[in-house]
């Protein structure tokens, strides 16, 4: 393989393999490490579909953070940042860089389940603070719960069971299909609709799914339209989000099959690239761009201020992970060895978020309300409250053994 | 499935084999031709989606930003040319795997200063924004059958350049002898800067024409970046014929790999099938073709 001309189909393979795993290399935010400080590391996607949200929650985050000087129970911070790729297979190796090697108090991430589901099993053995923005897994705070971790979205199924319930309401839609990527949080979501959806007196049309981050959706919008169902139930987010509604909207679907789905699809700052065609699709989600309180409106204004373009609800949840960590450190002054009470004090903590008021169960979901909202323009507007203070999925809570 | 909904399934494989071949044959000619690994082939796809939309917008057209964009592609091109990639030819495969992954992160970076990180979209040329009905739920937006009549009209002028040209005549015998094609005085430094622009060109060029239907994020030249791989290993590397029938069957495969689990109702495979039906197919192709469909025997 020394002259130019030997190198042959196998080694081209093998040089793209390296790619792929070369792909993962995460860079630390820097420097030096000094004892005071306490450490925290933002796994986070910042390419891939999800990066808007990625984006989004390193933003809010960083906004509540600056609340206080930019410290945690009195102490300095020093942030560290890994890409994680929205890859599950590299899930392990990326929360590795943080635990093991930058020897984090906190982590804070991230936005895709499977991707999650590698992070906890990692943290739950270290022990470190772990906040989770967004990613519904349903182990987290199920089977796989642990003191250390927490979450400041929702389980997938409160969103999908959300929307079950609004949509079995309505007399003239009976029969639903569903389309979403295929991993856990596209099989959760579905499965909280069904669990609510079902109560009523609608049926299933055909389940379609699609392989993650797959953007071609050609093929499953040609399916539908020949199942003509009352309804689309759909999740796929971010930047394939985007390309998923023009997709869908370009295909004549939006005028003839009615498309719903849960909060994501229409978040991620995607709607100003969407010119419009996304109006009137209805999604659930614990927060709507319009919650017309103080909390939210002074929160807007200084994110706006802060980065120059509109939050959303994935900042929404970098934001409370931050107050979140404040309400703890602070119960603490700062010292982290002080475990039960920090715990605890997270636990208990009563968070002013933009959303609305919500508490911890003692899973470590919130408890809230699920909002039904309407996309206008480029904003998700409230329209009603889908389900009141909802808890996670009974079949999951029932999982979690808490030993602390 | 009935009759209609398979032709409409068929014309949607054709097309999304078609856009593939044009991003993919650019892979493969500046492999084949300079045996170069070029990894950041799908930047270039990125480079040109986000070209499209802040030239459309600069520009107030979508059409004054197509050739816009070609010209600075080629520009570039030559630049890196002369600066990155003429460095390599000599060099082991493992230099040219970490260059150009190096530029892959050049140009997201550049990327993220320039247009930023957050999701855009390039909306459909007022001209192509009529739709076809197909069904009386479904339209077809006439813009996808303007992708694929340029994709095919690509593929037609490539084949004639490679087959009846004299350049193509020079490319074809770069490919297959190298050190021939030098001995007989030919400027193989010039026939190298050619192809790579060329290469680059096409893979903007599909970015440029695929950003209405697609959306601009970061790191979207990773996603095309794989498949395209597949397509130039299924093909055999360096053949562009075997490019644009590897881009069509993985289109079909593809297309139909996602729906017809779905019709065998009683025997009911999975649906994560659908994900490894295209890398089935190439498990398949090269066992037992090991060189790729028109690929020289090794």
């Amino acid at each position: 393989m020394t002259t130019e001309q030997g190198f042959n189909r196998r080694g081209f393979l093998k040089a793209g393999g390296t790619v792929l795993v070369a792909g993962g290399l995460g860079v630390p935010a820097l420097t030096m490490a000094q004892g005071a400080k306490i450490k925290v590391g933002l796994m986070l996607p910042y390419t891939g579909t999800f990066s808007p949200f990625g984006i989004a929650i390193d933003n809010g985050f960083r906004l509540a953070l600056a609340k206080d000087g930019g410290k945690l129970g009195g102490r300095e911070v020093e942030i560290y940042k890994v890409d994680d790729e929205s890859d599950p297979a590299k899930a392990v190796e990326n929360i590795n860089r943080l635990v093991t090697r930058d020897k984090v108090d906190v982590v804070v991430g991230t936005v895709h389940s499977g991707v999650v589901a590698g992070m906890i099993r990692v943290t739950r053995e270290s022990g470190t603070l772990h906040m989770i923005p967004i990613a519904g897994l349903k182990e987290a705070t199920g089977s796989l719960c642990s003191p250390n971790i927490f979450r400041t979205s929702f389980s997938n199924w409160q969103l999908g069971y959300g929307m079950g319930v609004a949509l079995s309401k309505r007399p003239n839609v009976k029969n639903v299909a569903t389309l979403t990527w295929n991993y856990a949080a596209g099989q959760e979501f579905v499965k909280g609709f069904k669990d609510g959806f079902l109560k009523g007196h609608g049926k299933i049309a055909k389940e379609l799914w699609l392989p993650f981050p797959s953007l071609e959706f050609q093929a499953l919008l040609t399916e539908l339209a020949s199942l003509k169902p009352d309804a689309t139930f759909a999740f796929v987010a971010g930047g394939g989000g985007l390309k998923f509604l023009k997709d869908y909207a370009q295909a004549g679907l939006m005028k003839t099959i009615p498309l719903v789905g849960t909060g994501y699809m229409t978040d991620g700052g995607i709607l100003a690239a969407t010119g419009g065609v996304a109006e009137g699709v209805e999604t659930t989600l614990y927060y709507s761009d319009d919650l017309n309180t103080p909390t939210n409106t002074t929160f807007r204004e200084a994110y706006k201020k802060a980065y120059s373009v509109a939050p959303d609800a994935a900042s929404v949840t970098g934001y409370d992970a931050a107050l979140l960590l404040l309400a703890g450190t602070a119960a603490v002054k700062g010292d982290l060895s002080r475990r039960k009470e920090l715990i605890s004090a997270i636990e208990g903590a009563k968070i002013d978020s933009p959303r609305g008021a919500w508490t911890m169960s003692k899973f470590h979901n919130p408890i809230q309300d699920i909002y039904l909202r309407k996309v206008v323009g480029t904003e998700n507007h409230f329209t009603e409250v889908a389900v009141k203070a909802v808890d996670d999925d009974p079949d999951n809570m029932k999982l979690c053994k808490m030993s602390s | 499935m009935d009759l209609n909904t398979f032709l409409i399934q068929l014309l949607n494989g054709v097309q999304y084999g078609l856009l593939l071949f044009l991003v993919a044959s650019g892979l493969t000619l500046v492999f084949g031709v300079m045996g170069i690994i070029n990894l950041a082939h799908g930047s270039f796809y990125m480079i040109g989606a986000y070209l499209a939309w802040s030239l459309s917008a600069k520009l107030g057209s979508f059409w004054l930003a197509i050739p816009a964009g070609i010209l600075f592609t080629v520009l570039l091109g030559i630049l890196l040319e002369k600066l990155v990639i003429r460095h390599l030819y000599r060099r082991d495969h493992l230099y040219q795997v970490l260059a150009t992954f190096g530029l892959i992160l050049v140009f997201e970076e550049a990327r993220s200063i320039l247009w930023g990180d957050y999701v855009q979209g390039v909306e459909i040329p007022q001209l192509l924004s009529a739709s076809i009905p197909l069904t009386d739920t479904m339209v077809y937006p006439s813009y996808r059958l303007w992708i694929s009549a340029v994709c095919i009209v690509v593929a037609l002028t490539m084949y004639w350049v490679i087959q009846k040209t004299r350049l193509g005549m020079i490319i074809r015998a770069g490919a297959w002898n190298r050190e021939m094609v030098q001995t007989l005085g030919i400027n193989i430094q010039l026939l190298y800067c050619v192809v790579f622009v060329l290469g680059i060109t096409l893979a903007t060029l599909a970015g440029m024409i695929a950003s209405p239907v697609s959306s601009l994020y970061p790191g979207m030249g990773q996603s095309v970046l794989i498949i395209c791989f597949v397509v130039v290993v299924v093909g055999g590397t360096g053949s562009v014929k075997g490019a644009m029938v590897a881009s069509i069957l993985i289109g079909l495969v593809d297309t139909f790999g996602k729906v017809l689990h779905l019709e065998i109702g009683g025997l009911k495979l999975l649906p994560e099938l659908s994900s490894m039906t295209v890398y089935l197919l190439m498990a398949a192709i090269l066992l037992w073709r090991p060189e790729g469909l028109f690929g020289r025997r090794l």
